[in-house]
């Protein structure tokens, strides 16, 4: 290993504008004539619009145009759309209703966008916004999930009983027989909070059109930037591709709600050219990110687990309503079908599954992919119910999930997945030592000497990431591939730049990509850079969510970088008059078999452009080669997490105490990075255990966490230092034996807390958060039976 | 507009600011440091931290009128000639940092407590005066070690 290869825990080369103040963010660039947008939204959870009244707002100060859904029929711009097609069972297709940029006729949750106010400034456009005269015809309304296929309420017309769609996924019949042959049967209703996923930086955009040139540009706080450049073009119909730049600068978090093409962008970009061409900047406030980000899970289950005498899994039969919002966001129908129900099998030899989700419409705001996406839910019924029968079965949770490991790959789930390597055992016993298991019942007691209720729990999570290949994802009703894009270019001096289509919005790529290139090309890692986030500079890339960049990204940053290596040996045997085959190539300098002969990567590059030393009809001048990987298989990062809870038996107030997690991930680039990925992920996951929890109001269908001060976001003094432990299997499906470590943390934590505040407290079920209000209310009738 | 003047990262400096002008905003649209952030608009967040007089303030919630005469530090003042603080040093140490969005804040507000509590700071002190600014990505493992090293060599 060298000091910036692969495995090496190199410091970011990303840090020093951040830690100097010199990001460059959606917000912080401001355009010449730039003008400032604010957006009308809706105060009710369901009305129609029965008129809009914008002749006193026109003549505020400052205001430069107001539009609304009138002005985007005329101009022909298409509605929002879903990337994912799903069937359900009858073999109907998904019940999608239109999602128009600004609101035509009806709003359908409280935040909706209505109109767009345009002025010279921010202040001016808010003004001139709330003098907008809309005028309403509220409508019944529903917010909750578990009620919206019941109510009277009807949100789309294309949807009768606000049923998107009505989805299976595995062998009913086989699963009701294993269930009749069960000796224990374990149920369980569980609910997965909504949350909202609270990048810390708000979307932002910024719009232009360039009268001269016809060309449109848009800044924007993407995760993908080409892949919106796709949608504005091919489904909103703004202009060509070629017509069309989007630019994702540094970029503030991300968690999967800026993979999204929103209304807000849209507009600022299409409103430009209203506007003559001037520039249009909308950056939200935070009570806006909350109404109209993209929020997560929110799925009411009812699941059941059939057991053998020993303990041996039969079945498992799942049934789920998972939330979709007023509408349909850009992925929002993959999440609870085919990033769900397929990891049902967990870590576990299953012989047979069966699950039923139904997509469900509310009027709130639109769910779709967050940080997890589909898995966190999947591993808290796996885990919760897991843990449930083990203590139904009076057997010890270590020794139940032991029971039913699965130990052979690749291994064919009964829901579509092939494992294709794994120790889960080896992580369990990790996770046990680093978490002195045995010393629990001691620790428990000394607990309770301190009037603390203590308790353990674990997850033994698996989850499936870079998602692939795309003739599989295609055929599963995606409307993209799922491959990544590189191009590696070497300059004349022999410094490199990687253009990539994956995107970093934190993760560090711009370190953890050039190691890989120092690995292989022995290049200084300050000789470097990684370009990402123009579509002017970059070839179309997919961007990155899902745990994708290292896996795809960059095995397609290495595949190019074979044909770089290949290129370099011709030219090389060119300049030292050897042959091809004679030529090798180590720690970045080429050297001809047998002979003393060698040359620097450096000089390669510049023979290769100048080009003097070999036939231009045989070897094409330059060095810069680009590749498209698209993987064989999703890969499978799995692990065990055990988290320790203390429970004050006053206040209900829940801490965490010791917090385990041994994971792997495959190879691993820069260690550092994946632990702070996973450090990240763990907090977000004791967030929605114990803190987070978007509440809708259902008698107003209002949102009533719309800030910082009523929705609880983890802060230092709530997560405890983590214990972070790794195995190692290789992934089989890239050359680097990469899985993926972005979401992983946030995947097994939620069910890890709740395992041990459920054993704390001695009751089967609590409802996340589990706020000390929550525990407190779950105490008392303890206390009264004690009494 | 009425114009104030203050010294910003030690310069003097003026500017016209409305009555209702922030000083978040007057720092980042008048003055172009874009380095201090709005993340919340209601005092929880603390991306927008500097130092006015010495003290971290959250500059999303002082009027920029009410600086008028003020020393303002902000994180493009933290490094002194060419020098990176020792805080800044051990934000990107400790991997302290992954999107950057909430750093500035962090880091002013690290150089703030290590003023108030001294050098030798434990967890529990460090996470407890944490608590007026949110980070997302982190999970705050490695911001609890990059103050506590950073403060050993404030």
């Amino acid at each position: 290993m060298t000091e910036t290869g692969i495995g090496a825990r190199v410091k970011r080369k990303e840090d020093q504008r951040f830690i100097t103040g010199k990001g460059r963010y959606t917000d912080d660039i401001n355009l010449k004539g730039q003008t400032y947008a604010y957006f009308v939204r809706s105060p009710h959870a369901h009305a129609t619009i029965k008129s809009i009244n914008t002749a006193k707002a026109a003549k505020m100060p400052g205001v430069v145009g107001i539009f609304t859904s009138k002005d985007v029929a005329e101009d022909k711009i298409g509605g929002l759309i879903c990337g994912w097609m799903i069937h359900s069972k009858d073999g109907s297709p998904m019940k999608a209703g239109p999602h128009p940029i600004l609101a035509q006729g009806k709003v359908r949750y409280v935040g909706d966008h209505v109109a767009v106010v345009v002025a010279e400034t921010k202040d001016q456009a808010k003004a001139a916004a709330a003098a907008v005269n809309v005028s309403y015809g509220v409508l019944p309304h529903v917010v909750d999930v578990g009620k919206s296929m019941t109510s009277k309420v009807q949100i789309h017309d294309a949807a009768p009983d606000n049923r998107v769609f009505n989805w299976s996924i595995g062998d009913q019949a086989a699963t009701d027989a294993a269930f009749k042959t069960a000796a224990h049967v374990t149920k369980i209703d569980l609910v997965n909070n909504r949350l909202i996923p609270n990048a810390m930086e708000p979307r932002a955009a910024i719009g232009s059109y360039d009268t001269g040139s016809d060309h449109y540009t848009l800044y924007t706080t993407s995760q993908n930037p080409h892949v919106a450049r796709l949608v504005i073009s091919a489904f909103h119909g703004l202009a060509p591709e070629h017509k069309l730049r989007v630019i994702a600068p540094d970029v503030g978090g991300g968690f999967g709600s800026k993979i999204f093409i929103y209304a807000e962008e849209v507009v600022c970009v299409w409103a430009s050219k209203r506007i003559g061409g001037r520039p249009i900047k909308w950056t939200a406030e935070r009570t806006e990110s909350f109404q109209s980000d993209a929020h997560g899970r929110d799925h009411v289950t009812h699941a059941e687990l059939a057991m053998d005498r020993s303990g041996k899994i039969l079945g498992f039969r799942v049934k789920t309503k998972a939330a979709m919002g007023a509408y349909l966001s850009t992925f929002a129908s993959c999440v609870p079908t085919y990033l769900y129900a397929t990891l049902l099998s967990g870590q576990y030899a299953i012989p047979s599954i069966y699950a039923e989700v139904d997509a469900i419409y509310t009027n709130t705001a639109p769910v779709d992919a967050y940080r997890g996406a589909g898995r966190p839910e999947a591993t808290y019924v796996v885990e919760r119910i897991v843990e449930t029968a083990a203590r139904e079965m009076k057997l010890d949770p270590a020794e139940f999930r032991r029971r039913n490991f699965i130990r052979s790959f690749p291994h064919q789930t009964p829901v579509i997945m092939c494992y294709d390597a794994g120790d889960y055992e080896a992580a369990l016993n990790k996770a046990l030592e680093l978490a002195d298991y045995k010393g629990f019942p001691a620790r428990k007691a000394a607990s309770a000497r301190n009037g603390k209720l203590r308790g353990i729990g674990f997850s033994a999570y698996i989850e499936a990431c870079g998602i692939a290949p795309s003739a599989a994802v295609g055929s599963l009703g995606a409307g993209v591939g799922l491959w990544e894009s590189a191009e590696v270019r070497v300059n004349p001096v022999g410094t490199v730049e990687i253009l990539t289509g994956s995107h970093s919005h934190g993760q560090g790529h711009e370190t953890t990509f050039a190691q890989l290139v120092c690995e292989r090309l022995g290049v200084d890692i300050n000789n470097v850079s990684i370009v990402h986030g123009d579509t002017d500079k970059v070839q179309f890339g997919m961007g990155t969510y899902g745990s994708r960049s290292g896996a795809v990204g960059m095995t397609a940053i290495s595949k190019a970088l074979d044909k770089i290596e290949a290129k370099a040996k011709k030219v090389a045997a060119a300049v030292m008059e050897a042959s091809a085959d004679d030529v090798e190539f180590k720690n970045g300098t080429f050297t001809v078999k047998g002979t003393d002969k060698k040359m620097a990567f450096g000089e390669v590059a510049l023979a290769a452009y100048v080009a003097h030393k070999f036939n231009s009809a045989e070897i094409e001048p330059g060095l810069k080669e680009g590749a498209f990987h698209d993987p064989s298989n999703f890969v499978f990062p799995a692990g065990v997490h055990i988290c320790e809870v203390e429970v004050d038996a006053d206040t209900g107030v829940t801490e965490v105490v010791n917090y385990v997690a041994v994971d792997d991930f495959g190879t691993i680039i820069n260690p550092m990075i994946v632990e702070g990925q996973v450090h990240g992920g763990i907090a977000q996951g004791i967030g929605q255990a114990l803190t987070e929890g978007c509440v809708y109001d259902t008698e107003s269908g209002q949102l009533l966490t719309g800030s910082y001060m009523d929705y609880c976001m983890p802060r230092a003094d709530n997560v405890p230092s983590f214990k972070l432990g790794f195995t190692m299997t290789k992934c089989p499906s890239n050359p680097l034996g990469m899985k993926g470590c972005g979401e992983a943390g946030a995947i097994a934590s939620p069910a890890a807390v709740m395992n041990a505040v459920t054993d704390a407290l001695g009751v089967r079920d609590l409802p996340m958060p589990a706020s000390p209000q929550t525990v407190w209310k779950a105490m008392q009738p303890m206390k009264k039976a004690a009494e | 507009m009425p114009a104030i003047s203050m010294k910003v990262n030690g310069k003097a400096v003026c500017g016209a600011a409305e009555g209702r002008t922030l000083l978040v905003e007057f720092l980042r649209d008048t003055l172009g440091l874009t380095g201090t952030h709005v993340g919340c608009d209601t005092s929880q967040c603390g991306a927008c931290v500097v130092h006015v007089n010495g003290k971290a303030i959250k500059s999303c919630t002082a009027l920029a009128m009410a600086c008028d005469g003020a020393e303002v530090t902000t994180i493009e003042g933290l490094a002194k000639n060419g020098k990176l603080h020792p805080m800044q040093e051990a934000f990107r140490e400790h991997h302290g940092l992954q999107c950057g969005f909430c750093t500035p804040g962090m880091i002013m507000a690290a150089v703030d407590i290590v003023k108030r509590n001294g050098k030798k700071l434990d967890e529990e002190t460090i996470r407890h005066e944490l608590e007026g600014n949110i980070c997302r990505c982190t999970g705050y493992h490695n911001i609890v070690k990059a103050v506590q090293a950073g403060a050993e060599k404030m």
